[in-house]
Formats: C-alpha cells, structure tokens, sequence
C-alpha cells in the first residue's frame, strides 16, 4: 500500500448473497430470545474477518457470549472492565504496531472495540474520548439498547424522553425519563475522525456496508458505527418484533441512517414519506403510559431533528409525515 | 486445555478460553416455547431469516429442492433445532410468511 495512490472504498457486499455463510459469532450464546445484539455480531463478524481482534466492554453482549468456559466467538477477544473499552481497544492497537514493527507480526490485524450504550455514553466516555484523540485504528461499534440493560434496565445517557426505566419509573410524580438522548454522534464526530456512521439491524446491507467502510478507514484513524439495538426485555416488546420495532425506528425518523465520511454528511437510506412515531411508540411497554400530547411532543421533536438533517443534508432526504 | 493438578488448577492461566465458540456446546434450543416450522414449497430463498436470526439457528445449505412447482432452488434454510430460541424473528420478518411458529407443547 505504501508509496501508492489513495485508493478508493469499494464494498465487496453488492447483494444479500455477498455476506459470507461462516459464521464467526456462533450458535449457544445467552442473549435473550429475540435480542438483535446477536443479528448485529454475527454481521459484523463477518464482515470483520478472522484478522481481527474484538475488545468487548461489560454488558448484555459480553456477559451472554462468554459464560466461563463458553464462548461464541470465534475470533480472539478480550474483555476488561465497563468503563475502559477504548483504553483497552488502544492497547492493543499500539502493541500490534510494535509486534509489526518488530516484525513478529506478519500481516494486517484489525480492532473492533463493541460497548453498549451505558459503555459509551457515560461510563466509558473518557477512554472513548482519549483513544478518538489519540487518533487509534479502531473501529468502534456502539450498539445502542437505550439504558444499562445488563443490571435490569437503569437509564442511561442513551435513554430517549418518555421512556420508563427502573430509574426513570412511572408513577404520580415521575413519568419515566425527562431529559433528551445524548448527542453521542456529534461527540464523536468533533473528534475529526475520518468515518462514522449510525445503522440499525432491520436494514443489514446499510449496516454491513457501514461496518466494511469503518473498517476500511481505521487506516486513517479510529472509526464509529451507532447501531439501534431494540431489547425486547428493557423496551418491553414481543421478541418477534426486534426487527420490526428497529425498522420502524427509521420508517418513522426516529432514527436516521447516515455516515459522515471524511467530514462528508449522506443519508444513507432515504425516507420518502415518514410514519407518525406513535406507531414506533405503540409496539413498547417503555413508552405505555405516553399521553397523546406527550407523544405528539416527541413528534414535534422528531420533525424538528428532520428538519436540522434536511438543512444538513441540501435536500429532503427525509420526507413529511404521511397522512 | 488442561494445566494438570486438580480444581481450578486444570484451568489455563489467566482463565483464558481457548476453544473459538466452544458456546456450540451449550443447547439453547430448551428455551423455545414455540417451534418454527420452514414450509419448503413457499420459501423464496430470499435468506432474509439466516440474515436476522439472532441464534444463527437457520442453517444455509446447497441442498437442491425442486418445489411442487418444479421451480428448482439450489439453496435450502433448515431450522437448527438444538439453538433455536423460538422468538419468531424468522417468522415475522419472512416477506412471502413461509415460517410458521408452533407451539412446542400441545
Ligand atoms: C465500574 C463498573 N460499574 C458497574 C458495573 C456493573 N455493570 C455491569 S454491566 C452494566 C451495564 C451495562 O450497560 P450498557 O453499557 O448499556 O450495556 P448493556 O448491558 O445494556 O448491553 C453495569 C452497570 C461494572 N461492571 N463496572
Ligand atoms: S425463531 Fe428466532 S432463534 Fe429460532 S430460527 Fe427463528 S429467528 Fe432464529
Ligand atoms: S425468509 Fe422466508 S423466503 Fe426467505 S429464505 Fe427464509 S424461509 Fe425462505
């Protein structure tokens, strides 16, 4: 590679039949039924290779895949502790560019850190901060429940208004959690890094081609993909749903999917007409006791983030709510 | 594995697992309350339910199938049983309803 011309990002995954049958994230595993942490490590894993090194933070996905002495991966993988993802993720990037420039290590191994959402937005923030700063070659995989499920379902930076948690309870005083979700994106992205991008499970090419050009650009610097994890125990849904409730996420442009690679902003999937969000809010039991004037609050909200992607965008990208 | 002696003695140093996805070994497919059932002659082979299978419990294989159409696949999806959680993803999301969820016991 060295001395050549930049060469461009090309996606190896065309179709559906591109990704790989080999399963590298594998049956056995203890998430619950339904839990789409699964869907999304299997793709990922995939998409990661065998030449890649996966540093897990504590949560649902790392207490569920490596009960001791099993362990559904099939690529190495370490875990330390919740809050140090990316301290640990940047350790073993810069001993692997030792071991290469000592040369006992031959070939090209990449990192992927993957944390949830109490991992990244709050406990874990620093060390995400420092190895961003630090400009380490790691993607970083965020996948997003929405609050430390883990330890039964404790609000979290990541928790969206309205939605009840153990520690934003509903009763007479409290009405589940009152402050906004974290701009978890925007953080990272005044990191300058050269790639980032959000995906959600229910769209796999989008979220595959998203996990391939994190990885491709950790030869510039760390990268991050935010994935919309729907937990069928913590939002309280029919495990059946899982896929359903994500793509209704996007359908209702709750959730966008987007990248901004090398400071460039593209929505990745467009919505031509968007559906009102009491249909995504209807499916939760963490959303139950929503008056119609709450609701229609976060549709308000909701519009007003469309807009501000719009403006970002130049064009709509993300269409009026239909009638 | 071992590192001779007894106890936790036999346990490599550091508590490291050294079998890649030695999960395999541990069944999930007790936890399922429903069963999914592939109706072979509607199945598309659109690979939509081996892509969100959370379990990896859809096994892809190139077992032919000839349909009661004779439309001839050269794919087939088979539920591995021994994962299966039951959740019904599969069943859901399949776009042309070729899964159907039966309860386990009746
Ligand atoms: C320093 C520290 N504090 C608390 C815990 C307990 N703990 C383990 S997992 C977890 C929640 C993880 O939440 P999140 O990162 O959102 O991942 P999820 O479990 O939702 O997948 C907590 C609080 C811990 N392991 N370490
Ligand atoms: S019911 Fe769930 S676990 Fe079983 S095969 Fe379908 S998606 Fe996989
Ligand atoms: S989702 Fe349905 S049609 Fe597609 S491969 Fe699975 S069973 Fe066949």
């Amino acid at each position: 590679m060295m001395g050549s011309q930049p060469e461009r990002f090309k996606s190896k995954f065309r179709g559906i039949l591109d990704i790989p049958r080999e399963e590298r994230f594998v049956s056995g595993h203890r998430l619950c039924a339904g839990c789409p942490v699964g869907t999304v490590m299997r793709m990922l894993t995939k998409v990661a290779g065998k030449d890649s090194i996966i540093v897990n933070g504590t949560g649902c996905l790392e207490v569920s895949s490596t009960p001791y002495p099993y362990t559904s991966w099939m690529n190495p993988w370490i875990h330390v502790a919740f809050e140090n993802t990316g301290a640990v993720a940047s350790g073993v990037e810069a001993a692997l560019k030792v071991l290469k420039a000592k040369g006992v290590l031959g070939k090209d191994v990449k990192v992927v850190a993957v944390a949830g959402d109490g991992g990244t937005f709050d406990i874990g923030l620093q060390s995400l901060s420092g190895m961003l700063e630090r400009g380490h070659k790691v993607m970083y995989v965020l996948y997003d429940n929405e609050a430390y499920m883990n330890t039964g379902i404790q609000r979290s930076g990541a928790t969206p208004w309205g939605a009840w948690t153990t520690t934003t309870p509903v009763g007479k005083k409290w009405k589940g959690e009152w402050r906004w979700k974290k701009d978890i994106m925007g953080i990272v992205l005044a990191h300058r890094v050269p790639y980032a991008a959000t995906a959600s499970p229910s769209h796999p090419m989008d979220m595959i081609r998203k996990f391939e050009k994190a990885l491709y650009y950790t030869r510039e610097g760390p990268t991050f993909v935010h994935v919309l994890i729907p937990c069928t125990t913590g939002w309280r849904f029919d495990p059946a749903l899982s896929i359903k409730v994500a793509r209704l996420a996007v359908e209702t442009g709750i959730w966008v999917l987007y990248e901004v690679e090398k400071g460039k902003f593209r929505v990745t999937h467009k919505v031509r007409k968007r559906k009102p969000v009491r249909e995504y809010l209807k499916l939760q039991g963490r959303f139950r006791h929503l008056t119609d004037d709450d609701i229609e609050y976060i549709q308000k909200i909701v519009d007003e983030e469309v807009d501000r992607i719009n403006k970002m965008a130049g064009e709509e990208v993300i269409g009026p709510v239909e009638a | 594995m071992a590192s001779g002696g007894s106890g936790w003695r036999t346990l490599p140093p550091g508590g490291i697992i050294v079998e890649p996805g030695s999960s395999l070994r541990y069944k999930t497919g007790t936890w399922r309350v429903m069963r999914p059932i592939i109706n072979q002659d509607k199945c598309v082979r659109c690979r939509m339910c081996w892509v969100y299978c959370p379990d990896a419990a859809i096994i892809e294989t190139d077992e032919e199938y000839v349909d009661s159409k004779g439309r001839r696949w050269n794919r087939t999806y088979k539920v591995n049983y021994d994962y299966c959680k039951g959740c019904g993803i599969c069943a859901e999301e399949c776009p042309v309803n070729a899964i159907e969820m039966v309860p386990e016991v009746k």
